[in-house]
């Protein structure tokens, strides 16, 4: 079918002692969005954070473009495509919005091109062109948030990774933020893996999706497959079909233990 | 109208104007000592804020700065003219800092803190001991062209010298000031301090940036000292003046660039101020009395930088 972006083969990675990640492989294929689900603890940081090059894998491999890029430098991982768009925002707080926009096109050095994206994100996020001269640390918790989305697309990525955009965001501002990244993939064509606790509203972006526990893959599919699961239904988007006692819910097994 | 009546007020006893002419230049004085301070305050800030380290040799970056400007210009050693020595200068302190970091500090990284503190510590003697093996343990007067001697405007004395180092502080502060607002390297320096994880998600090479703010770190030590020799002698002590502008730095908020510098003339005129009009012994302890009731009113300094993040 379409083309392979990115490949995660075998991959483990230790926390200090613990192992974080116990070999998972997964694919991201061009143009679509992968969702990784999972509780906390799951690994699913600790993932994103391994194909970024902010931690160092222990064992197997990580393929992009063809290309093998597991213990790379951050950055150089960051010029070959590979954007991270970090858990809780991480803007720089006492730089203004168009300072860290600026940090975005840190590696790119077109002026033209970078004022077009910078145009582009402005018209994603449009509340960030009112503050374009605010520092990043007064902004609001979403507007950090899309801050932090339009400063990942500053990078011109190939691939995004989302790291729990819904985090601490109320659930009016979710679903604002997840439509402009369903726009984002539409429009732009940017691909996308996107790490959620929120199971419902990344099922709905995604196309793909994997479920992981306990730092290892328990099921994939696609997301409307997923999305379909009962087991999914049942432990990540609390839909009670037992009934209204409930009590069925923590007596039943995941049927992938 | 009201004007006359201000004028009348205005006139003022002979003893008056001479306090007045003595509080300016003890004010002068003490800014040009707050400069120096400041200066120094300003790469333990500086290094601090990127790397998270406290380089406890800053005066010593100082002190040696100053010894490498005086080999370079003053005739009984190479004798080069002043303002040739002086990129000279830049260039070995920018790369010694560099170097530093990259052979000395990465090897103890990921190291707890003390081990930071305790490698800076013990490489301020190792400069200390090599500034004496090589110029010699005798104080020393650099040929500056800054050294200009006194000037009598009335009753005022004025040193030339401390006007000078107020005036290149001046320009300093805002050369440093359109670095880090104009270029990208400035802005990655204050993107790297602010928020280093944030920093190598947007491919910013973190390490190099680190290594650079080292080596500006080395280059502003090198301005303090050529300061700061151009006011008296110099001898490989000097450097103990890094503990002074340490108490500046904390005064003045540590991590805050202007908050280090204020906090610089603030121990800077502090001292003056003390030794003529407090007992004999007080002007020793003032920085350090400051620092204490700063740490306990106002713990996070006088001109903080510090937001709490929001989640």
């Amino acid at each position: 079918m379409s083309d392979l972006l990115l490949e995660v083969r075998n991959l483990e990675t230790f926390y200090g002692p613990i192992m974080a990640i116990r070999g998972v492989s997964l694919e991201v294929r061009k143009g679509r969005v992968v969702t990784v689900l999972g509780a906390n603890g799951a690994g699913k940081t600790t993932l994103l954070k391994t194909i970024s090059g902010i931690m160092d894998p222990e064992k197997g491999k990580i393929i992009f473009e063809g290309q093998e890029i597991q213990g790379w430098e951050p950055h150089r991982v960051v010029k070959a495509g590979v954007v991270h768009v970090p858990e809780g925002r991480e803007v720089f707080p006492l730089l203004t919005v168009e300072e860290n926009l600026a940090l975005g096109a840190y590696t790119r050095s077109d002026k033209a091109e970078i004022a077009r994206d910078r145009d582009l994100v402005f018209n994603y996020f449009p509340i960030l062109a009112e503050r374009r001269k605010q520092e990043a640390g007064t902004l609001s918790g979403g507007q950090q948030q899309m801050l932090a989305i339009g400063r990942g697309l500053m990078l011109r990525p190939k691939i995004m990774l989302l790291d729990e955009p819904s985090l601490g965001l109320s659930p009016l501002l979710t679903q604002e933020i997840f439509a402009i990244l369903k726009r984002l993939n539409k429009d732009e064509g940017v691909t996308m893996m996107l790490v959620e606790q929120n199971a419902a509203v990344a099922l709905d972006l995604a196309d793909d999706g994997y479920v992981m526990e306990l730092g290892r893959i328990v099921m994939s599919g696609t997301a409307d497959r997923l999305a379909a699961s009962e087991d999914i239904q049942s432990f990540y988007l609390g839909h009670d079909t037992e009934g209204a006692r409930g009590e069925r819910r923590w007596k039943r097994k995941k049927t992938w233990r | 109208m009201a004007q006359s009546r201000g004028t009348l007020h205005h006139k003022q006893g002979p003893q008056n104007r001479e306090d007045r002419v003595e509080v300016l230049q003890l004010l002068i004085s003490g800014l040009a000592n707050g400069c120096v301070y400041g200066l120094i305050a300003l790469g333990f800030v500086l290094i601090y804020k990127a790397t998270e380290a406290v380089n406890f040799a800053q005066g010593d970056f100082m002190m040696l700065g100053a010894f490498v400007t005086l080999g370079l210009v003053n005739p009984e050693y190479a004798g080069i003219p002043f303002w040739l020595a002086l990129p000279l200068v830049f260039v070995i302190m920018g790369v010694l800092g560099y170097l530093l970091d990259i052979v000395v500090l990465r090897a103890v990284f990921g190291q707890s803190q003390v081990a930071v503190i305790i490698v800076t510590i013990a490489l301020g003697f190792v400069i200390r001991f090599a500034v004496g093996e090589i110029w010699g343990h005798e104080p020393q007067s650099l040929r500056s062209p800054l050294a200009l001697g006194d000037v009598r405007i009335g009753e005022l004395v004025l040193g030339l010298a401390d006007i000078a180092v107020i005036i290149v502080t001046v320009i300093m502060t805002f050369l440093l000031w359109q670095f880090f607002q104009r270029t990208k390297m400035g802005l990655a320096m204050q993107a790297a301090s602010q928020n280093q994880m944030a920093a190598y998600y947007m491919g910013i090479p973190v390490k190099r940036i680190q290594g650079m703010v080292w080596a500006l770190a080395g280059i502003v030590a090198a301005v303090a000292g050529i300061l700061y020799a151009s006011k008296g002698a110099l001898d490989p002590t000097a450097g103990f003046i890094g503990i002074k502008a340490f108490a500046a730095a904390v005064i003045g908020g540590f991590g805050s660039l202007p908050g280090a510098l204020l906090g610089g003339l603030i121990v800077g005129v502090i001292e003056p101020f003390a030794s003529r009009y407090l007992p004999p012994g007080w002007s020793q302890i003032a920085p350090y009395a400051l620092l204490i009731a700063v740490l306990l009113f106002r713990p996070h300094g006088l001109f903080a930088q510090v937001r709490a993040k929001k989640v």
